[in-house]
């Protein structure tokens, strides 16, 4: 092992999703308590039992974690809050399994939620960050994705990407989420349907967005003892990594954080990338599923089209991605979109993804991205995961 | 109750045989004022500004405030105005006897010389002419030259050309004649002021001024339908605003004519 | 290729006026020091004094040294464009109402990456130029133009959107009498005004820019004394609703210090054109003008006021007519911040002496009308707030941004006596 300390002896608990809903009247401190509910039933813990808990949300404003203790009735010894976006899931997994390894709390929740009300896109983006303001929403005010089609655009040019390339990786991601009940896609789309798609900022269309609704996701990291005290199925980190800021030179963002630290992530966690059963990446759009399938190993830099051409990215395929829909099709719930493919990949692992269940899955990558604070995601973190217990 | 003078002119006044001529222009921002070379201060034109008409900024009243000079429209010029009548004692609008408000007016008819002359000048032998035809003009009488100017608007009003405003006035000699073998009360006239257009050009320059105001008498100026009034016989109403130490005022003239003099 | 605009065509009378939208407008206060520089046309980026990275978006200390010393200067605009995208939904009321809309990713030579509106002749891949104007909120925005001018380049409408263009539209003129209106008419007419009015007072006195101007194609003179309430009002009720561009030259001036006249007559007057006028005309043209900012091709976009530069800095030869061009530059500041949700914009165009009557014994530079009507018409084509025409105002101007204090010791120096 390199420098990295492992995280042997902490393990994931209790993966837990609401149903997600395009629109909402409830707050996010409502839909954060159904999934910390949901997570707890699922151990049989009491709240009072929980002593670290993190959060991570978009329109919880003016609450922070802070708010939530006393709103909840939480009295934790270790309180986190993770602006981090789509990073956060494996960035508060990272968190609490070193509050956990150094005994600076025992049972940590990890929550991530979001509403949706009618205004609540435009308000956000409204105010996201300063450089957004300053720089980037005056400028046909897009939101992510216009920045995004941007680097679409740049991606397709330098590496010859077409649209059908992007389009067979929607199309698979649907496929997956009909198999979820919680999607809120319901309908299936064909390649056809999606390259005659509404262009919502060129090259990006309809079908390349992310639907944003209201959920929320959350699991529960303690030690391996504790999890087997309490005969729970469990899952293992084998490895993680995180970035932020990477790259800044780099004109338009073509590579991620990853790139920067993937070798220590396979060092850490012993393995290689054709070990993963199923791969979680951060899809807020195609072409950034794509960069993280390049930065994390699989191919080398602008060949993920050609990589993906000849596989099945379906739960049933050689290449399972994003299997209970991702946020293409089951809905990004705001923060929530970063613990979707983590809290799914625990399911896997440990063999209760039920319908979206991957046959034999036992090792997982799971990729997060996001925080478009200009024109780039700034986060980026990685981990693989694996079945401890069942 | 026996009849005395004023009631028989109440009664006139009541039944139309005396009859109340307007003689003034009205005042409005559009109407013209002397123009004086830049270097100079000017006159003020006059100038309304509303500040409220039954609305937030008073609810229940409409009123304006007003900006003018005291030479603005038709109005009088007192002894203090000029020079020649500034150490005169009761030279200010606020100290000459009210008496002189009201009195006999003569009116020298110069329409149709000035109909073809814009320059037409009022000369001892033109008052000699009228007298004549009229009789001598009394003491102590307004004199006003009727020229018609009044019915001309805008820019035909003031006449001004490159070489300076060309419009009728009386000559030197005429004033003179007037002040000093007449002993009149004031002139009177239709344009903007007492003398003529070109009257800087006369030695001494505005002489309508210099010897009237010299002498203590009165001037009238922008005055209009002249041509309603007999050549003698109406009585003249002419009482500037009582302002402290001022030079004139813009008035309202008005004449009470008897009815077959019309 | 950029389509010639056409003229519009005449306003259907049936159908409501659409209400004026904004970008958005929430800038941080560093980043405003763009939108001063846009304010006046230039494109200024940070510097940094230390190590000499070049920063955007603004900040306030070097992304590559830390250093907290950032100074903005005039920057290289020459760039190329790495990738482009067309938008065709936003949840921005003022970009909804105009998509398709093209933005793109420009690698500036000076360094940094920017995101910026894209000019309908760029190229992808291709070099461009890049401009800062004013957007309809007021703040700054890039704009990327093509390296080589196209034809027609004025009219792409995200261009057009930021400038005060003439074309097309209509333009009151306030003052007849002041000898720039017949230059400030033919330039107006060269970069395609539509038709101009312009207002004369007291039409019983002549004047010799009257003779001219009324010989002039496209010009409608009509009755307008900027110190008569009434006439202000009445003018406005007949042609305030086809004010697209209003032109405030109405300007009373004599010479003098407040000890080198002996009453307040002339300066009642001054401040009676220059300051009230100004106001007057305000009151009345202002809210239809505000009303017709989104209303098509010939929309309301400008106030011009004509000021001396000596609004900024008092020149005490004409001490009193300069008070009152303060009086006039903070009025139209409270103005322009009182049209800020409309979009209209407001110019303050400052000239030093000009060539005419009362500045004749001042020595040269003199302004001349055609630079004055040259300052403004450019000025209205980039969407300027602020503009300096001829070289003293130039000069009073960098004086002033330096240190206003030393400029008014440097002004106003008695002489050395005996």
């Amino acid at each position: 092992m390199g420098k990295r300390q492992s995280y042997d002896g902490v393990v994931l608990c209790a993966p837990f999703t609401t149903a997600y809903q395009r629109y909402s009247i409830e707050t996010a401190h409502w839909w954060i308590a159904r999934a910390l509910k949901g997570s707890l039933d699922l151990a049989g813990l009491r709240p009072s039992e929980i002593d670290g808990f993190t959060v991570s949300s978009f329109t919880l404003f003016p609450d922070t974690a802070v708010g939530l203790t006393q709103h909840l009735g939480l009295s934790p010894r270790w309180l986190d809050h993770i602006p981090m976006g789509g990073a956060s899931g494996v960035v508060a997994l990272r968190r609490a399994a070193r509050a956990v390894q150094s005994g600076d709390a025992d049972i940590v929740a990890c929550v991530a939620g979001d509403t949706n009300h009618i205004d609540s896109f435009r308000l956000m983006l409204s105010s996201f960050s300063r450089f957004a303001s300053d720089a980037s929403y005056p400028y046909g005010y897009g939101g992510p994705n216009a920045n995004f089609a941007l680097l679409t655009d740049r991606y397709m040019q330098e590496f010859g990407a077409t649209r059908e390339d992007f389009g067979k990786i929607c199309v698979a991601q649907r496929q997956n989420a009909l198999s979820n009940p919680g999607a809120v896609m319901k309908k299936p789309l064909t390649l056809e349907q999606y390259l005659a798609a509404k262009p919502i900022s060129d090259p990006i269309a309809l079908f390349d967005c992310v639907m944003p609704c209201a959920g929320s996701e959350a699991f529960l990291v303690m030690s391996e003892e504790e999890a087997a005290k309490r005969a729970l199925p469990y899952a293992r980190i084998s490895g993680a990594i995180e970035r932020h800021n990477a790259h800044a030179e780099d004109p338009i963002q073509l590579r991620g954080g990853w790139s920067v630290d993937i070798d220590e992530l396979w060092d850490m966690a012993s393995c290689a990338p054709v070990d993963m059963d199923l791969v979680q990446t951060y899809d807020d759009y195609p072409v950034i599923s794509a960069m993280q399938i390049e930065d994390l190993g699989f191919c080398p830099k602008g060949e993920a089209p050609s990589f993906l051409r000849d596989k099945d990215m379906t739960i049933k395929g050689d290449f399972p991605h994003n299997t209970s829909g991702g946020q293409l099709s089951a809905g990004q719930a705001g923060a929530a979109g970063g613990f979707i493919g983590l809290v799914e990949a625990i399911r896997q692992v440990t063999g209760q993804a039920g319908p979206t269940q991957v046959a034999g899955a036992s090792s997982a990558l799971v990729s997060g991205f996001g925080m478009i604070n200009y024109d780039r995601g700034v986060c980026s973190a990685a981990a693989v995961i694996t079945g401890g217990a069942r | 109750m026996s009849e005395t003078i004023l009631s028989d002119l109440a009664k006139a006044l009541g039944d139309q045989s005396i009859k109340v001529i307007d003689l003034t222009h009205t005042l409005d921002p559009d109407f013209p004022v002397i123009i004086l070379p830049p270097e100079f201060n000017q006159c003020a034109r006059f100038r309304m500004e509303e500040i409220s008409a039954y609305d937030h900024r008073g609810p229940a009243w409409k009123w304006h405030n007003i900006t003018l000079s005291e030479h603005t429209g038709t109005h009088f010029d007192a002894p203090a105005h000029w020079i020649s009548g500034r150490d005169l004692p009761n030279n200010s609008v606020d100290t000459i006897n009210p008496a002189n408000f009201v009195g006999p007016v003569m009116v020298i008819d110069c329409s149709e010389g000035s109909a073809t002359n814009e320059d037409f000048e009022l000369t001892p032998e033109l008052i000699l002419a009228w007298e004549e035809e009229h009789g001598e003009i009394p003491e102590d009488s307004w004199v006003l030259m009727r020229t018609d100017w009044s019915k001309k608007t805008g820019a035909d009003y003031l006449n001004m050309r490159d070489d300076g405003p060309h419009s009728p006035g009386p000559t030197p000699d005429a004033i003179r004649f007037l002040i000093h073998e007449r002993n009149i009360r004031g002139f009177g006239t239709e344009t903007v002021g007492t003398d003529a257009g070109q009257g800087s050009h006369y030695t001494p320059p505005y002489p309508a001024h210099f010897y009237l105001h010299g002498a203590g008498k009165f001037g009238l100026q922008c005055l209009a339908n002249l041509d309603l009034l007999p050549p003698r016989g109406a009585i003249l109403l002419a009482a500037p605003l009582k302002i402290k130490d001022g030079t004139g005022s813009p008035l309202r003239v008005m004449a009470l004519v008897q009815g077959n003099d019309i | 290729m950029t389509d010639p605009l056409p003229p519009p065509p005449k306003k259907n009378p049936q159908v409501r006026t659409v209400s004026p939208t904004r970008p958005p407008e929430a800038r941080s206060r560093t980043a405003l020091g763009l939108s001063a520089a846009a304010a006046e046309g230039r494109f200024a980026l940070q510097h940094c004094d230390d190590c000499g990275k070049v920063q955007y978006p603004p900040r306030d200390a070097c992304s590559g040294c830390l250093s907290t010393e950032l100074r903005w200067k005039d920057t290289d605009t020459k760039g190329t464009l790495l990738a482009e995208t067309t938008i065709h939904t936003s949840t921005k009321l003022y970009f909804r109402e105009r998509t398709p809309w093209r933005t793109g990713s420009v690698q500036l030579d000076a360094g940094p990456v920017i995101i910026c509106h894209l000019h309908g002749d760029c190229v992808r891949n291709g070099r461009v130029d890049i401009i800062n104007r004013l957007d309809r909120s007021g703040q700054a925005v890039l704009l990327a133009l093509p390296s080589q001018r196209s034809p027609h380049m004025e009219d792409d409408p995200q261009l057009r959107a930021m400038t005060s263009d003439p074309k097309h539209r209509r333009i009151l003129i306030t003052d007849a009498r002041n000898p720039n209106t017949p230059e400030i008419v033919k330039a107006l007419c060269d970069a395609g005004a539509s038709m101009i009015f312009v207002g004369l007072s007291e039409a019983w006195r002549p004047s010799p820019t009257v003779d001219a101007l009324s010989a002039m194609d496209k010009v409608d003179m009509l009755p307008l004394d900027v110190t008569d309430t009434h006439s202000v009002q009445k003018l406005a009720g007949a042609i305030g609703g086809k004010t697209d561009i209003l032109i405030n030259n109405a300007r009373f001036l004599r010479p003098g210090g407040v000890l080198a006249r002996s009453d307040t007559s002339f300066a009642k007057e001054e401040m009676e054109v220059n300051y009230f006028g100004l106001m007057r005309l305000a009151q009345s043209f202002g809210p239809a003008m505000a009303s017709r900012t989104a209303d098509g091709v010939n929309a309301s976009v400008a106030w011009v006021n004509i000021l001396s530069v000596h609004a900024l800095s008092s020149q005490p030869e004409f001490g009193c007519f300069s008070a009152s061009n303060a009086a006039a530059r903070s009025l139209s500041q409270s103005l322009r911040a009182e049209f800020r949700a409309s979009g209209l914009r407001v110019m303050n165009l400052y000239c030093g002496p000009t060539e005419d009557e009362w500045y004749q014994p001042l020595p040269p530079p003199k302004v001349t009308p055609q630079a004055v009507a040259r300052t403004l018409v450019t000025g209205l084509q980039n969407g300027l707030e602020e503009t300096y025409c001829g070289d003293v105002a130039k000069d009073v101007f960098e004086r002033f941004r330096d240190n206003p204090l030393i400029l008014e010791r440097e002004t106003t120096l008695a002489g050395d006596g005996a």
